[in-house]
């Protein structure tokens, strides 16, 4: 077996016994494996307002996803996504609503303030690091709760009290009237573009600029760095800055393409925190974050078809999408096996 | 005959690369059998082998005339074999008996019985006369005696074969006396030894029989006594080797690195560099002759930027580069072999292609407008590769796969194609074997044939004398006295480098005088 059929064989196996565990949950509980993964197939690409669904739902995972592996690329874990997307989807909404500009000005500016914002949430905790070396994973996880409830307060401020912004201004949407005539009024943006945009800059900057080999050398090892001259504090808080430019940007994918708003929130949306593991699974490069993404968006939105197809409980549903996703993150349990049996075949 | 330990023909192979190929190797009762070849020869391989970690696919493998099958690291301690690593195998924060007992511990109704283990370490530890207290911690304790601990925990578990890996890489030389004496003192008590080293005056001192392995095929075993290092070395590389490095005179012209009155101080803030000055002039190779801790470590960062001075200068060629920025000092001529190469010289993770861009990512042709040319690094790196004979399967082999030896050619290959005015080389042939050595003090030699500076630190007096034009000896973070290698001895210079103070030559250090 060569390397290259290892290496597409591992995710599918990964996936087949995901859902084959899947299964077997699934009929411990009473119910049936087919009708429930027909369910979760036609939730996926039942038809084109699915399908178009999937897609927006896969926006902001590619955008978070990307947040965390750039900051892994550096050395750093940055947990504060969550955060970074909630003070970019209120910049983004803020700007959609307080301003009127023709849409050329308007759309860029609420996009770049979105990754301002965001940018701006994850300043303060590379500063931190690389000043003070305090830890990023405790400022950024504080930083998540500031960020909800700065923003929940924010909100109630610009609607005079109430727990919503109101629509932004067309001039400032990402909404697609193609996209709509297409897939049957899914809500599916432009924001994708945006998304993928972003994916081969991430690409560009580690692979094809020197900011990005410094980024990478400081991430590998902090001495060499400082010996060969680079300015590693610089290093640390460029690369959460650059991390949290990303995750704003999957704010204003909400705020300007899905919702249209920005509303007070009880709770962490979960895009964050999914995003670690949609750059886990993509072993933190840029194709890998759309492998993660997908799968994360497909499976997530998809999903929410296996109660009312199937008549799943909802519970019951969340433990067979984390089973799949669980075997896919242990693909290396499979690449283990997979070159063992190489290695036998060898052996004769 | 009486062997502990025979293994027969040998081979092991990984894919198509033959690591061991029909190697022998017996092992006498009571005998240190020391195991001699270059880095990479394949004497891990053959070690790990004997120990269980890999499978022979073909030989045999005998203990007190027994063949056996060594399937497992367990078989291998229930046969008697113990080893000793050369990374040393502790938990930090726990004491030494808990370190030896760890995966063996005896329990008295279901607790552990500390106490009694730790008695039982002591006896052991007085028994060989290693002198080790059973319940320090393992982070308080310097690196000498936690080799000992090792010694111990293979003692602990009943081994009568130690396998000892690499056991003088990271020792000063008085600890590296009193290993020596322990080996001995292991054999009175009845052990037999395998040693496996490339360095030959250990050899020489301490080892009964040599079998040496080159490219992973044995070439043979010689009784010490009746071999010599010459021989050995010739052995071990397959072809003659010049112990005594050929060089022409030197023609040193002007200063190009001064420094004066420096003051350094460590990272607790105590002075390690007390007003040292120190001149090294182009087309010379100054040597720092001293013992480790005796402020070379800080000397060296303050010239490369790494560590602020407090006070006093540097200059290269007339210009002050006292505490400027590490990249301000290269630009301004420095090029710098790093004392450790994987915490300072190399991004291990890096392939080698990306480590020699390290110095120069920045600049053209490397890249422009900051965008990075890989294409001019790969030239760069091939160029490396090639002329200073990096052994990898290409630039893009991750620098971590290399041998000790083959990333310091390539360190040193990166900082010399910079051509800089000053080279500082501090310990570049630690851990490497003879061919290594030899490529690495030419190359030195090559930059001050080219009117460069070197300067050169190193804890091996053969190599302060060998290659250096001048030797300054450090003591207690000054320089004591500059004197030239033909007019000196190892004695005298040993003397110095201890805090001997010698009447003549050094009236103009004037503010020595509190040396003992």
């Amino acid at each position: 077996m060569s390397n290259r059929v290892v290496n597409i064989l591992v995710p599918v196996i990964s996936v087949i016994l995901g859902l084959l565990v899947g299964a077997i949950v699934m009929l411990v509980s009473g119910y049936d494996p087919i009708l429930g993964y027909t369910a979760l197939w036609n939730g996926i690409f039942g038809d084109a307002y699915a399908i178009g669904e999937t897609i927006r739902q896969i926006t902001p995972y590619l955008l978070a996803g990307l947040s965390v592996a750039f900051a892994f690329r550096t050395g750093l874990f940055n947990i504060g996504v969550e955060g970074q997307l909630l003070v970019g989807w209120f910049a983004a909404s803020y700007v959609g609503i307080a301003f009127d500009l023709p849409m050329y000005i308007h759309l860029p500016f609420a996009i770049i303030a979105a990754a301002l914002a965001g940018a701006a949430w994850a300043f303060i905790p590379g500063l931190l690091k690389a000043k003070l070396q305090v830890h990023e994973v405790i400022v950024t996880i504080m930083m998540n709760y500031i960020a909800l409830h700065t923003t929940n307060a924010l909100i109630k401020v610009v609607s005079d009290g109430g727990d919503n912004t109101g629509t932004i201004n067309a001039s400032a949407s990402l909404k697609s009237a193609f996209f709509e005539s297409i897939t049957d009024y899914s809500r599916l943006h432009y924001g994708i573009f945006i998304a993928l945009a972003m994916v081969l800059l991430m690409w560009f900057i580690l692979e094809k600029t020197t900011t990005g080999y410094e980024l990478k050398s400081v991430g590998f090892n902090k001495h060499a760095s400082e010996y060969a001259g680079m300015n590693v504090n610089k290093n640390i808080i460029l690369s959460m800055v650059i991390a949290g430019a990303f995750a704003g940007l999957a704010g204003a994918m909400e705020a300007l393409g899905t919702f249209q708003y920005a509303n007070v929130k009880g709770g962490f949306t979960g895009i964050g925190f999914d995003g670690i593991a949609v750059a886990l699974l993509g072993a933190n490069t840029p194709l890998g974050v759309i492998f993660g993404a997908v799968l994360f968006g497909s499976l997530k939105y998809g999903a929410l078809n296996m109660p009312n197809e199937a008549g799943i409980p909802v519970e019951i549903v969340s433990i067979v999408i984390a089973i799949i996703i669980f075997f896919v993150a242990c693909g290396y349990v499979i690449r283990y096996f997979l070159e063992k049996a190489n290695k036998k075949k060898e052996a004769k | 005959m009486d062997y502990v330990i025979e293994m027969l023909g040998i081979r092991k192979e990984f894919g198509s690369f033959v690591a061991n190929d029909n190697i022998t190797l017996q092992l006498k009762k009571g005998e240190i059998h020391a195991l001699l070849g270059e880095n990479g020869a394949g004497k891990s391989t053959l070690m790990n082998v004997l120990f269980g970690l890999y499978q022979p696919e073909a030989g045999e493998i005998k203990v007190k005339g027994k063949t056996v099958k060594v399937t497992d690291p367990n078989v291998a301690n229930d046969l008697g074999i113990g080893m000793v690593h050369q990374h040393f195998m502790l938990v930090e924060n726990f004491t030494v008996t808990e370190n030896i007992i760890l995966g063996n511990e005896l329990t008295k109704a279901g607790m552990v019985n500390i106490k009694d283990a730790a008695k039982k370490i002591q006896k052991l530890s007085e028994m060989y006369g290693l002198d080790v207290d059973p319940n320090a911690k393992i982070e308080d304790i310097s690196v000498g005696m936690q080799q000992r601990v090792e010694i111990l925990k293979t003692l602990y578990r009943g081994a009568d074969i130690l396998i000892f890996d690499e056991p003088t890489a990271s020792l000063t030389p008085q600890e590296i006396n009193e290993l020596i004496q322990i080996m001995k003192r292991l054999i009175q008590e009845g052990k037999s030894i395998i040693l496996i080293t490339h360095k030959l005056k250990e050899i020489m001192d301490v080892s009964d029989r040599v079998t040496v392995i080159r490219k992973g095929e044995g070439i043979g075993t010689v009784i010490t006594a009746e071999t010599n290092p010459n021989e050995l070395a010739s052995l071990m590389v397959g072809r003659q080797v010049e112990f005594k490095t050929v060089k022409s005179e030197a023609n040193p012209t002007d200063d190009t690195l001064v420094v004066k009155d420096l003051v350094v101080a460590d990272y607790r803030g105590i002075d390690k560099v007390k007003g040292l000055n120190l001149t090294v002039r182009k087309g010379e190779i100054l040597g720092i002759a001293g013992i480790d801790g005796n402020g070379q470590s800080e000397l060296i960062e303050a010239i490369t930027g790494l560590r602020k001075a407090k006070a006093g200068s540097v200059s290269i060629n007339g210009k002050d580069i006292t505490n400027k920025k590490p990249r301000k000092i290269t630009e301004a001529g420095v090029g710098h072999i790093p004392q450790d190469r994987h915490k300072h010289g190399l991004v291990l993770d890096f392939s080698i292609g990306h480590n020699i861009a390290l110095q120069t990512y920045y600049q053209k042709p490397i890249s422009k407008s900051g965008i990075m040319n890989y294409k001019k690094v790969s030239e760069l790196a091939q160029k490396v590769i090639n002329d200073f004979d990096v052994r990898t399967q290409g630039e893009h082999t991750p620098a971590r796969a290399l041998s000790g030896g083959n990333q310091q050619k390539a360190i040193i290959g990166r900082e010399v194609l910079r051509d800089p005015d000053l080279l500082i080389a501090a310990l570049p042939t630690r851990g490497l074997d003879v061919g290594a050595i030899e490529f690495i003090h030419q190359r030195l030699i090559e930059q001050r044939d080219n009117g460069k500076a070197v300067l050169l630190l190193s804890f091996e007096l053969d190599e302060v004398m060998n290659v250096s034009d001048r030797i300054a000896v450090i003591y207690d973070g000054q320089i004591v006295d500059t004197l030239l290698p033909k007019e000196t001895s190892e004695q005298e210079l040993g003397l110095l480098m201890a805090g001997q103070k010698k009447n003549s030559n050094i009236a103009k250090q004037g503010d020595t005088t509190h040396v003992e």
